[in-house]
Order: structure tokens, then C-alpha cells, then sequence
């Protein structure tokens, strides 16, 4: 299997404050991989690192291209896509223009209008309120916009960070479902920091625990999610 | 009230100036998030710009459409040379930019044109507009003129790719980063067009305040308390507010005792933050929420 | 039009000066005073009265700091308040013959209650709104002044002329040399009080209020009472200096107090570096000299060089004078530590 992502010796500032010392891993094409570790640890530093949003040294390859030195549009624009804590919503935009812009580096006209679809058929709710604005939608809602508007850029790679944050279970379980489904459909490779470290085992196949800046755990989903130790120091259940 | 209403239309024809300046004002708002004091100046360039270009022989549609081209690229080159560096900088750091660039701008046009007033032509003719008193034919053809914007601007914005960018890019730039977007170019391009539009601004106001190095400050005041009231972010708002403070400012000069021309325009800016504190986004403007 | 309304989670508009770096260490403080008592002495008096100038607008850039620094509250209306510190004092000078030094904490206090009152009304404005709205006011101030109704006590458009005052004691000065030590003085007692103010509780409160005003209000700041109160005692200060002013340059006139000199004032303060008080006077060197350069340097295009000359200080320094401060004592730091 090809490397998608490989990440080497990455350290990240948040001003004179080093929140990653040295991280390395690996994301093959078409895993499904989970980033987890309690709050404060660097998941969302990572992702942010890895879309140059945040100061870092250190090598970062996609597809072996180095992503060093890019700005973050031009990193998106490679293909990768990447779901903001929070969401990112543009809240005074409708959902149809959400998706629109997700698109916006496109020039497959037809392409564009066929894949925005598709996502009403991943996520029926959207089609129901594709007029109206964004930020009027729920919380479960405007997570399933945008996880659509990632995939509108056609990603290779879909960053996510904790898309469960706020939202009821059932609705989690419904949302993970369908990113197992784009992984597996659509060969998109996911990486998802989560907090909700049980739910993530159970939909990933690969697992990196993070604490303080380090990767001190790697392993298939599986080995993670069974190991009671593992469970007990990092995951807390 | 016969006087009340000619007051009213009247307050409605020299609104139109401050209208369309008030769009140009929103335009800059929406790519940077604040307001440029240099703006006034800008189109005031401009507009001798086309003039020196008429001068030279230049038939007036010519050197408009040059004008504009000339706008839109030095309002790049701009906000590129002296912005861009100052964009990490503090607010209000770049405040005292605009300060700067003011300055430089005002000080040059006097130079290269001096400060003897100027007519400018308006392809309007000067007439009474329909034989009303009021209005005249250039006024009448200078509210066309911004209507036309209004509709151009309201096109881009919501019909256009390029549009949907822009406003993406104002309104959340690390999510526009996110999609692709380059934030830093839409803020480049806001600045081309906000140039463009207000050069229409100072060719359309130049006949009737005519050209001078200083002629654009009150009506930029005027263009942002319009552009204020209206609700920075709409530019129908704007055009609604550049009426309205048109009627204010004359309402005021007529019907309050003692306040001659040099009081109008403190009292139609306080006129206007009266609105304000009871309605503080503007008329038409998003309520803004804010969260800690 | 939507009824969705933007949710915003806004950086404050103005920066936080770090604690530590609120003034200059003891060192540099006593230099600096060294150097302001002992300069006149050996200077014409033209060069004493700019000091003395240096001096003034270095208060009046304090108090704006005060205000928009400390406070958060943009304010390009301070040149309304030193036309009423100026106007007040000159006329309780000329028309009731009252002590010079005694027109400062009247002015001070007048000010002060305008100030106050303004900043009522101000509460539910902020940002570019709150700079329009002391925009109108500073536009609004020459107006009024030349108002004919007022003229008995303003003398219109001509103004009133002022009287320097003799140092007291038959001390053997001259008047400007005296000006000058009595303005020092009124100066550092200032500066004292205000970095004082800045430390207390008071100080904290409206740093919590720059820095975000929701939450200091759920911590239980009293924003209006604060926000007001930052509000007066900038225009005080303000007031302090034009009355003063008054007094150095002789006379007061409608016309010497538009929105030019609230523009320069905000200048200076940016210049100084925002919020950071021992910057004032860097900002009010600025405002009253580089002008002057400029015109030296080309007559015609004065403006634009000094444009030019502002862009530059800004590129170099964005952060103002604190920026050159802060590098300095790093220096100094290494250069102690090698």
C-alpha cells in the first residue's frame, strides 16, 4: 500500500509554547485512521499542522510532495480537505452555497453540479434545507455539511477533527457510517482526531494515540480498542 | 409642507452622491473588514485622472472606461505594495496607513493639478430633469448611474463564482482558506474594485462639487456615515442610507434655527448615531452576535 | 433581508500591552526626567516652548492611550475636549482673572464631566461606529464654537488671547522656562497618577473590558460604569492639556482645534505604541516634528513626504515605539548576559 501521508519530527508553536515534539506517523491510501488522546494533547494541532494553519518544523509529505513552504489553500488544493473544530460554517451563506464552495478551486462545471447530488443523497436532511441559511441549521446538521463540503473538493484525503463534538450518539453513529462508506466508495482516505475514542476505534482500522505532543501508541483499531491498558492510561474507559 | 417635500427631493438628488460612495464603502468593508480613509482620495485621483485624460483629448466615455481600468489596477498595486505588509500588523496600525495614504494622495493631486477648481463634465447635460426644479438631468442620471452598480454589485456577489469567494473570504477567511480559497488575493481584488467604483463616484460627484484636491472629504464622511446606517454589509443598505442622509442633511440645514452650512454635517452624523444606539448594526444590516 | 444573525468570536480590536512592559525600567525613566530638567537650561526659548509643546501633546496622546489602550475605546474626538480645557481656562483667565495654575483641575474637572457624559451614549457604540460618533463630535467642536450665541464668552471666530503668566517668587526665568517646569511638573504628577490608575483595580477593569468585554462583565466588572469612567478621565487629562496649551501658545481660536489635531493625536498614539504610556511622548515628538521635516524637505509635497515618513515608521516598527523598546531591553539582555 502507498503512503499518503508521512509525517516526520513535527514540532508545532503556538507563539513561544511547543505543543508538538517530534510527531511521526504514517496514513496509508485508503485507511480509515483515528487520532486520539485526551484534551490538550495535539490532535487538533496536528491536523492544523499538516494545513500549515499553525507555526511547525519538521517534514510533511503528500503523496510524496513536501507540503512545507505552501500556504494553506494551495495544501487544500493538492486534495486535501480538512473539517475544522467547530465546523467552519459559513453561517450566513445557504447550504446549497456551502457546497457550492467547497467546490470553488473546480472547474468541472457538470462535475459540480452531479457531485452536489450525491451529497443530498449521503445526507437527505441537506437536500430538505438546501435554500435555506446555514447557521440556522442544528448542530448534528451543519456537521453533515461540512463533512459534504470537504468532499465537494473531491479530496484524496479528509482531515476531520472531533465531528462528534456536541452532537446526540444516534446521530454520530449515522454520520460515522457514512464516512466508513465514503472510504470504502469513494477511496478517500480519512484521518479523524476524536475524543470519543470508542466510537472512533469502532469505525477506524488504524489507530495513533497522542499525548503531550507524542505519538506513544500506534496500532490497528483493533489491538488499540482491546488493549485494556492502553484504554485505561490514555482513552480514560 | 410644499417645502418639506422639495426639501425631501432634494435631499433625495444630492443623497445620490453620497450613495454611491457609500457602495464603494461597503465594497472595501466587505474585503477588509473596516474602513479607508484614503478612499476619497482615491477617487478624487481618479477623477483628474479622467480629466487630465479629457484634456488631452480624450472623449469623455473613452477616458471613463480608461479611468476605471486605471482604478481597479492602482487599487491592487496598492493595497499590495503598502496593505499586504501591514497585514499581521494591529488594526490600528493599518488605520494610521490610511492616514498615511491620504496624505500622500491629497499632497500629490495638488501638486500635479494644483488647487484652482476645476469643472468636470457630466455626459448628462445639466437640465431640469422632467422641468422639475429639483432635480436636474445629471442628478437624475447620476441616481441611474448608482442604481446600475447596485444592480452589477448584487450580480457578483450572489451569481458569481468569483463573488461567493469574495463574500466566503470576508466572512470566514481560515474557512476560505480551507476551501481553497486564496484570502489574501480577494482581499487584493475587494481593493480593485472599491477603487473602480469610487472613481465612478468621484466622476459622477466632480460636476457638481467640482474638481479640487480636498473636494472628496465631506462627501467620504457622508459615504460612511451612509454606508453606516444602510448596515456595512449591504449595499442596497448603503444606497437607502446615501438617500437618507442626503434628506437628513438638508431636513437639518432648513428646519433647525441657527445651524448654518458648517453644522450640517455634525448634526447629520449625530442624526445618524441616534440610529444607531437603537438599531446598532445599521437598517439593513446583519444583527451582529457576538460570542465569548 | 436574512434573519440569521453573524456570530462573531472577535480578537480584541486592540492588543494587550504586556504587564511587565507597561513603563521603562527605574534606569531609563530617571534618564529621561534627567534629561527633560536639564535640556531647557541651556536652550533658546523658541526650543523651550516646543518642549514645552512636547510635553502637552504627550498628555493628550497619555489620555487617548488611556481610552483606547487600556480601555479599548476607539476615540478620534479628543481634540474636542483640549478645545474645551483650552477654552475654559483662557476664559476663567481673561474674563474672571483667575490663577492660571487654579484653570487646570477646573478645567481638568469640567472635561472630565463631558467626558463622562459623552460616554454615556457611547456605551452601546464600539469600534467603527464609536469612531464615527467622536469623529462627529470633533468635527462638530470648531462649529459650535464660532456659534454666535456663545461668542460674549468665546470671542467667535477671532478667539481670545491669553496671558502668560511671570514665574512666581520673582524667580529670575523667563516666562516660557517657567511654563515649561510648572508643565513638567503637571506632567510626571500625571503620568504618576496614570500608570497608577492603570495598576489598580480600576485599570484592570478596563483591560478586561479591551480585552473582552463579556466576559469581563460576567466576571462582574461594571462595563458602563468602567467604560464611562475611562471615558472621563481621558477627556480630563485632555482638558488638562489644552489648558495648558492655551496658556503656552497665548491664545485660543476655533480653528486651531479641528479634526486635524484629533487625526494627529491618534497618530502620536500609534506611533508611541498603543496603551504603552512612556511611548506618548515618542508619539508627541512625532506629531510635532516630522511635520515640520516634511515641509523641509519639499515645500510642494509636504503631505506626501509626510506620508511616506509615517508608512516607513510603520513597516519598521507596526507595534510603535514600544516595539523599539522591547528590542532594546533584549539586547541590553544579551549583551549583560555575554
Amino acid at each position: 500500500m502507498t503512503a499518503m501521508l508521512n509525517v516526520r519530527d513535527l514540532r508545532a508553536y503556538y507563539g513561544q509554547v511547543q505543543a508538538l515534539h517530534g510527531l511521526e506517523f504514517d496514513l496509508n491510501e485508503g485507511s480509515l485512521t483515528t487520532l486520539l488522546g485526551a484534551n490538550g494533547a495535539g490532535k487538533t494541532t496536528t491536523l492544523r499542522a499538516i494545513c500549515n494553519m499553525v507555526r511547525s518544523t519538521g517534514s510533511i509529505e503528500f503523496e510524496g510532495k513536501p507540503l512545507s513552504g505552501r500556504s494553506t489553500e494551495n495544501i487544500v488544493r493538492l486534495g486535501i480537505a480538512h473539517v475544522p473544530q467547530g465546523r467552519g460554517t459559513f453561517t450566513t451563506m445557504t447550504v446549497e452555497e456551502n457546497l457550492q464552495l467547497g467546490a470553488i478551486t473546480r472547474k468541472d462545471s457538470a462535475g459540480i453540479v452531479s457531485d452536489i447530488e450525491r451529497m443530498y443523497d449521503h445526507f437527505p436532511v441537506l437536500k430538505q434545507r438546501h435554500t435555506q441559511q446555514a447557521g440556522t441549521l442544528s448542530g448534528g446538521e451543519q456537521q453533515m455539511l461540512a463533512v459534504a463540503r470537504a468532499l465537494m473538493l473531491r479530496p484524496r484525503l479528509m482531515l476531520l477533527d472531533e465531528p462528534s463534538f456536541g452532537l446526540a450518539p444516534l446521530i454520530v453513529r449515522d454520520l460515522f457510517r457514512i464516512l466508513g462508506k465514503i472510504n470504502r466508495e469513494d477511496n478517500v482516505s480519512i484521518l479523524v482526531v476524536e475524543q470519543n475514542a470508542q466510537l472512533a476505534l469502532e469505525l477506524a482500522d488504524k489507530a495513533y494515540v497522542i499525548e503531550t505532543g507524542r505519538i506513544v501508541m500506534s496500532g490497528s483499531a483493533d489491538e488499540i480498542a482491546n488493549n485494556e491498558d492502553v484504554r485505561k492510561s490514555y482513552l480514560g474507559y | 409642507m410644499e417645502l418639506f417635500t422639495n426639501q425631501v427631493l432634494a435631499g433625495i438628488a444630492t443623497g445620490a452622491i453620497y450613495a454611491c460612495m457609500a457602495l464603494a464603502v461597503v465594497m472595501i468593508y466587505q474585503a477588509i473588514d473596516h474602513l479607508n480613509f484614503a478612499q476619497g482620495e482615491m477617487a478624487m485621483f481618479s477623477t483628474f485622472v479622467a480629466w487630465q485624460l479629457m484634456q488631452w483629448g480624450v472623449p469623455y466615455w473613452g477616458a471613463f472606461v480608461i479611468t476605471l481600468a486605471f482604478s481597479f489596477v492602482g487599487g491592487i498595486a496598492i493595497e499590495r505594495l503598502l496593505f499586504k505588509p501591514l497585514a499581521k500588523a494591529p488594526i490600528l496600525t493599518n488605520v494610521a496607513g490610511f492616514i498615511a495614504l491620504y496624505a500622500i494622495i491629497n499632497s500629490f493631486a495638488g501638486l500635479i493639478w494644483d488647487f484652482t477648481i476645476k469643472q468636470f463634465p457630466t455626459p448628462f447635460g445639466s437640465s431640469p430633469f422632467l422641468g422639475s426644479q429639483l432635480i436636474s438631468t445629471h442628478q437624475a442620471g447620476m441616481i441611474g448611474v448608482t442604481m446600475i452598480l447596485l444592480l452589477l454589485l448584487f450580480f457578483f456577489f450572489r451569481f458569481t463564482r468569483i463573488g461567493l469567494a469574495m463574500r466566503a473570504a470576508a466572512s470566514l477567511p481560515e474557512s476560505a482558506r480551507l476551501v481553497g480559497i486564496n484570502t489574501s488575493w480577494m482581499i487584493a481584488l475587494g481593493w480593485g474594485m472599491a477603487a473602480a467604483i469610487g472613481s465612478i463616484a468621484g466622476m459622477m460627484i466632480a460636476p457638481v462639487v467640482f474638481l479640487e484636491p480636498n473636494m472628496m472629504l465631506g462627501v467620504l464622511i457622508y459615504g460612511f456615515a451612509a454606508a453606516v446606517l444602510g448596515g456595512l454589509t449591504s449595499p442596497f443598505g448603503a444606497v437607502i442610507g446615501g438617500f437618507l442622509v442626503g434628506i437628513f442633511e438638508n431636513l437639518a440645514g432648513t428646519y433647525i434655527p441657527g445651524i448654518g452650512n458648517e453644522l450640517k454635517l455634525p448634526i447629520a452624523l449625530a442624526l445618524i448615531i441616534v440610529v444607531l444606539v437603537v438599531k446598532p448594526a445599521g437598517l439593513f444590516g446583519r444583527p451582529i452576535v457576538k460570542r465569548v | 433581508m436574512s434573519a440569521v444573525q453573524e456570530v462573531v468570536t472577535e480578537a480584541p480590536a486592540v492588543e494587550a500591552v504586556p504587564k511587565k512592559a507597561m513603563t521603562l525600567g527605574y534606569g531609563t525613566s530617571l534618564a529621561v526626567l534627567a534629561l527633560l530638567i536639564v535640556v531647557p537650561l541651556f536652550v533658546k526659548n523658541f526650543i523651550i516652548f516646543q518642549m514645552t509643546m512636547l510635553l502637552i501633546y504627550a498628555l493628550a496622546v497619555m489620555a487617548l492611550n488611556i481610552l483606547t489602550g487600556s480601555s479599548g475605546q476607539f476615540s478620534l474626538g479628543q481634540s474636542a475636549f483640549y478645545a474645551v480645557g483650552a477654552y475654559t481656562s483662557a476664559i476663567l483667565m481673561e474674563t474672571y482673572n483667575i490663577n492660571y495654575a487654579l484653570t487646570l483641575p477646573i478645567s481638568g474637572i469640567i472635561c472630565f464631566g463631558f467626558g463622562y457624559l459623552f460616554g454615556k451614549p457611547a456605551l452601546r457604540l464600539s469600534g467603527v461606529y464609536l469612531a464615527l460618533a467622536t469623529f462627529a463630535l470633533a468635527t462638530a467642536m470648531p462649529q459650535l464654537l464660532k456659534l454666535g450665541v456663545f461668542e460674549p464668552w468665546t470671542g467667535g471666530v477671532q478667539g481670545l488671547v491669553v496671558t502668560k503668566p511671570d514665574a512666581p517668587f520673582g524667580l529670575p526665568m523667563s516666562q516660557d522656562m517657567w511654563l515649561y517646569y510648572f508643565t513638567l511638573a503637571v506632567s510626571i504628577a500625571i503620568y504618576v497618577a496614570s500608570v497608577n490608575l492603570l495598576r489598580s483595580r480600576s485599570g484592570r477593569a478596563f483591560m478586561a473590558i479591551r480585552d473582552n468585554e463579556i466576559a469581563a462583565s460576567a466576571m462582574g466588572v461594571d462595563v458602563a460604569l468602567y467604560k464611562t469612567l475611562a471615558f472621563g478621565v481621558s477627556a480630563g487629562i485632555t482638558g488638562v492639556a489644552g489648558a495648558l496649551g492655551a496658556i503656552a501658545v497665548q491664545f485660543v481660536a476655533p480653528d486651531s482645534y479641528t479634526i486635524t489635531l484629533a487625526i494627529s493625536l491618534f497618530l502620536g498614539m500609534v506611533v508611541g505604541g498603543v496603551g504603552w504610556l512612556p511611548g506618548s511622548i515618542v508619539g508627541s515628538a512625532f506629531i510635532i516634528f516630522v511635520p515640520n521635516i516634511a515641509e523641509g524637505i519639499s515645500k510642494g509635497l509636504s503631505g506626501a513626504v509626510f506620508g511616506i515618513l509615517l508608512f516607513l515608521v510603520i513597516f519598521l516598527v507596526p507595534h510603535g515605539a514600544r516595539q523599539v523598546s522591547v528590542v532594546a531591553q533584549q539586547l541590553i539582555g544579551k549583551l549583560r548576559k555575554s
